[in-house]
């Protein structure tokens, strides 16, 4: 009997031994992804530390590379990203709204959700595509920021419809019986209650998904982008009557991951300094964004006791 | 009565009587239930967008160049004199480069799931998700930018041979960038198994890794299958990082060594230059970005197939 407790017992210390071995192996392949994440950092840091002035964001692309700096770069990604903004917030955040909210059980909201699904998993080449031949060329945007910003928005919708519904399906039914109780429809409802109460999870997915939409390089050179840009957009608002002006719209323009794409591309070594420099940039603030989106998440969650 | 009610007309044209019966009321609801669905159809709306614009160019396409030529013709040389329109060297690419991200992310990957679901503390699982997270944030012309000046540096130390354009770093790098993805969902997946189930492995005398290879990684099996169809879509649409580091020929090669283009760096290479509309370059783009989507949707299709074959339900 002792015999046979002993046996057991060395059995579990090597299956034991075994766990130890594993943690480490566990430990090594986590800090992969940490290692990477710090070493390009570091990386990028040194090779383009010596580009990181004040001129280098006032200055537009030239061929003499000690010149050159990101300023349309920056005005283009700025006024994309308004765009995208704009359009795709209130289109992600009503479709997330009817898919909680409003839709029956039936094979149409069937499709509508197999399609959201699907397209968050449609590589972004093919919504360059896509808007190459429907923005550019069918509906003539031609190779704007119009063009571009739309992109962007149906990229990063099924982002922002997911985190609609995910912060909708978090509020508890008594608050919608509540409302009804006191005989609010239901969009009152809507808009007093489930609207308000999910604005922390809604805010998360819109930064994320502009995060992503910021450093999306292949749609944006798919549908034609110029690279050289040395010149600014009209400004979309002014000082003068009627204050906001559209012209911009229709404005050729170039954005960060281009710009940066395009000084990679060059052979010169002072072209690839750039590139690190706008690399850098490019990467703290897509590490803000997501910051901010994660910070937001815990503070929310941390928050709301229903 | 609410101040900004749908029919405040109603109210005030009948005060004595505030819950009756408000027909514009029912109407201005109707309406935006029909907006908000509007905005919903719009998903369906751009996935038709997508498949009519890709098979009508892709049918341009194929009126000059014949299926079987696009099928069997080992050459790719659209952008030359003597043009060539076999798809074999871009899907080589493509199988190439995603292979050997493949081959490091998945067991990368998976590990990491294990130990952050059945070994990690919390305090650590709170540290390296985000961190994580961060990683799968940073944009992929970066990691294009990485593969050129810093992994492909260091595999020509071990390598002296490797040319300065090749699949393999280029690879590796979109390797690192699916871990995140892979781990994530399939941590999410473990972390769903009951924990009565884990409970009872212990009883039994098993050990933790014990517990978790042959308990929690069966009952998950699943999603974890779902994390890799997932890993495998972003690894075969991925374009920035090989359009930069693998070089931008058209190579009919399985040897990662070699430069390559996949069928992504193609449309980025075309969609470059001075691109008329109309011209066969401007259709092939969209015939081999057809190619792409039946591919993304073969392995979501095998990705769906394996769920439901595995799926647990407790």
């Amino acid at each position: 009997m002792t015999q046979d407790m002993q046996e057991i017992r060395r059995l579990v210390a090597r299956g034991k031994q075994w766990d130890k071995v594993f943690v480490i192996i566990g430990l090594i392949c986590l800090m992969i992804g940490v290692l990477t994440l710090a070493v390009l950092l570091a990386g990028l840091v040194q090779d383009g530390a010596g580009r990181l002035n004040w001129d280098f964001f006032t200055s537009f692309p030239s061929r003499r590379a000690e010149n050159a700096g990101i300023l349309s770069a920056i005005v283009g990604s700025s006024l994309v990203m308004l765009l995208t903004a704009i359009a795709a917030i209130p289109l992600g955040v009503a479709a997330g709204v009817y898919l909680e909210e409003y839709a029956r059980r039936n094979w149409v909201t069937e499709i509508i959700e197999i399609n959201v699904n699907n397209l968050a998993g449609v590589p972004s080449i093919i919504y360059g595509l896509l808007a190459l031949g429907l923005f550019v060329y069918a509906l003539d945007f031609g190779q704007s920021i119009l063009s571009a910003g739309l992109t962007l928005a149906l990229l990063i919708l099924p982002i922002i419809i997911v985190a609609t519904r995910e912060a909708i399906r978090a509020i508890p039914s008594s608050i919608r019986e509540g409302a009804y109780a006191l005989g609010a429809t239901r969009w009152q409802m809507v808009r007093d209650h489930i609207i308000p109460y999910s604005t922390g999870g809604i805010l998360t997915g819109v930064i994320i998904g502009l995060a992503r939409a910021i450093g999306e390089t292949a749609p944006i050179i798919t549908i034609g982008a110029l690279t050289f840009i040395a010149f600014l957009p009209e400004a979309p608002i002014s000082t003068q009557f009627p204050f906001v002006f559209f012209e911009w719209l229709k404005s050729p323009f170039t954005v960060m991951p281009i710009q940066m794409f395009n000084w990679m591309s060059r052979p010169q070594a002072a072209f690839q300094e750039n590139a690190a420099a706008a690399g850098v940039i490019l990467v703290v603030m897509t590490l803000v964004m997501n910051g901010a989106a994660i910070w937001l998440r815990l503070r929310y969650r941390k928050r709301i006791k229903w | 009565m609410t101040p900004n009610s749908a029919a405040p007309a109603a109210a005030v044209t009948n005060p004595g009587n505030r819950f009756a019966h408000r027909p514009l009321r029912h109407v201005s609801e109707r309406l935006i239930e029909g907006v908000l669905f509007l905005a919903a159809f719009s998903a369906v709306a751009v996935t038709v967008a997508i498949v009519f614009i890709l098979v009508a160019e892709s049918a341009a396409f194929f009126e000059h160049v014949p299926l079987i030529d696009f099928l069997t013709d080992t050459q790719w040389t659209i952008m030359f004199s003597e043009k060539h329109y076999g798809v074999a060297p871009l899907l080589a690419g493509t199988l190439v480069t995603t292979t050997v991200g493949l081959l490091l992310a998945v067991p990368v990957g998976t590990i990491t799931a294990i130990y952050l679901s059945e070994f990690a503390g919390p305090r650590t699982r709170e540290i390296v998700k985000p961190v994580l997270e961060l990683l799968a944030g940073i944009p992929t012309v970066v990691f294009g930018y990485f593969a050129l000046v810093m992994v492909t540096p260091a595999l020509q130390y071990f390598m002296p041979d490797l040319p300065g354009f090749n699949m393999l770093g280029p690879g590796l790098v979109i390797g690192i960038m699916i871990i995140p993805y892979i781990s994530s969902v399939a941590e999410d997946a473990m972390r769903a198994v009951p924990l009565h189930m884990r409970e009872g492995s212990y009883a039994m005398g098993a050990t933790r890794l014990q517990t978790a290879l042959r308990v929690v990684v069966p009952a998950a099996t699943s999603g974890i299958v779902a994390a890799y169809i997932l890993g495998i879509s972003r690894a075969i649409g991925e374009t920035m990082v090989v359009a930069v580091a693998a070089g931008q020929q058209p190579n009919f090669t399985w040897d990662p060594r070699e430069p390559g283009a996949t069928i992504t760096a193609f449309i980025v290479q075309v969609a470059l230059g001075d691109l008329p509309h109309g011209s066969i370059e401007y259709q092939s783009i969209f015939a081999v970005g057809l190619v792409l989507v039946l591919m993304t949707l073969f392995f979501n299709v095998l990705g769906h197939l394996a769920r439901k074959r595995y799926r647990e339900a407790y």
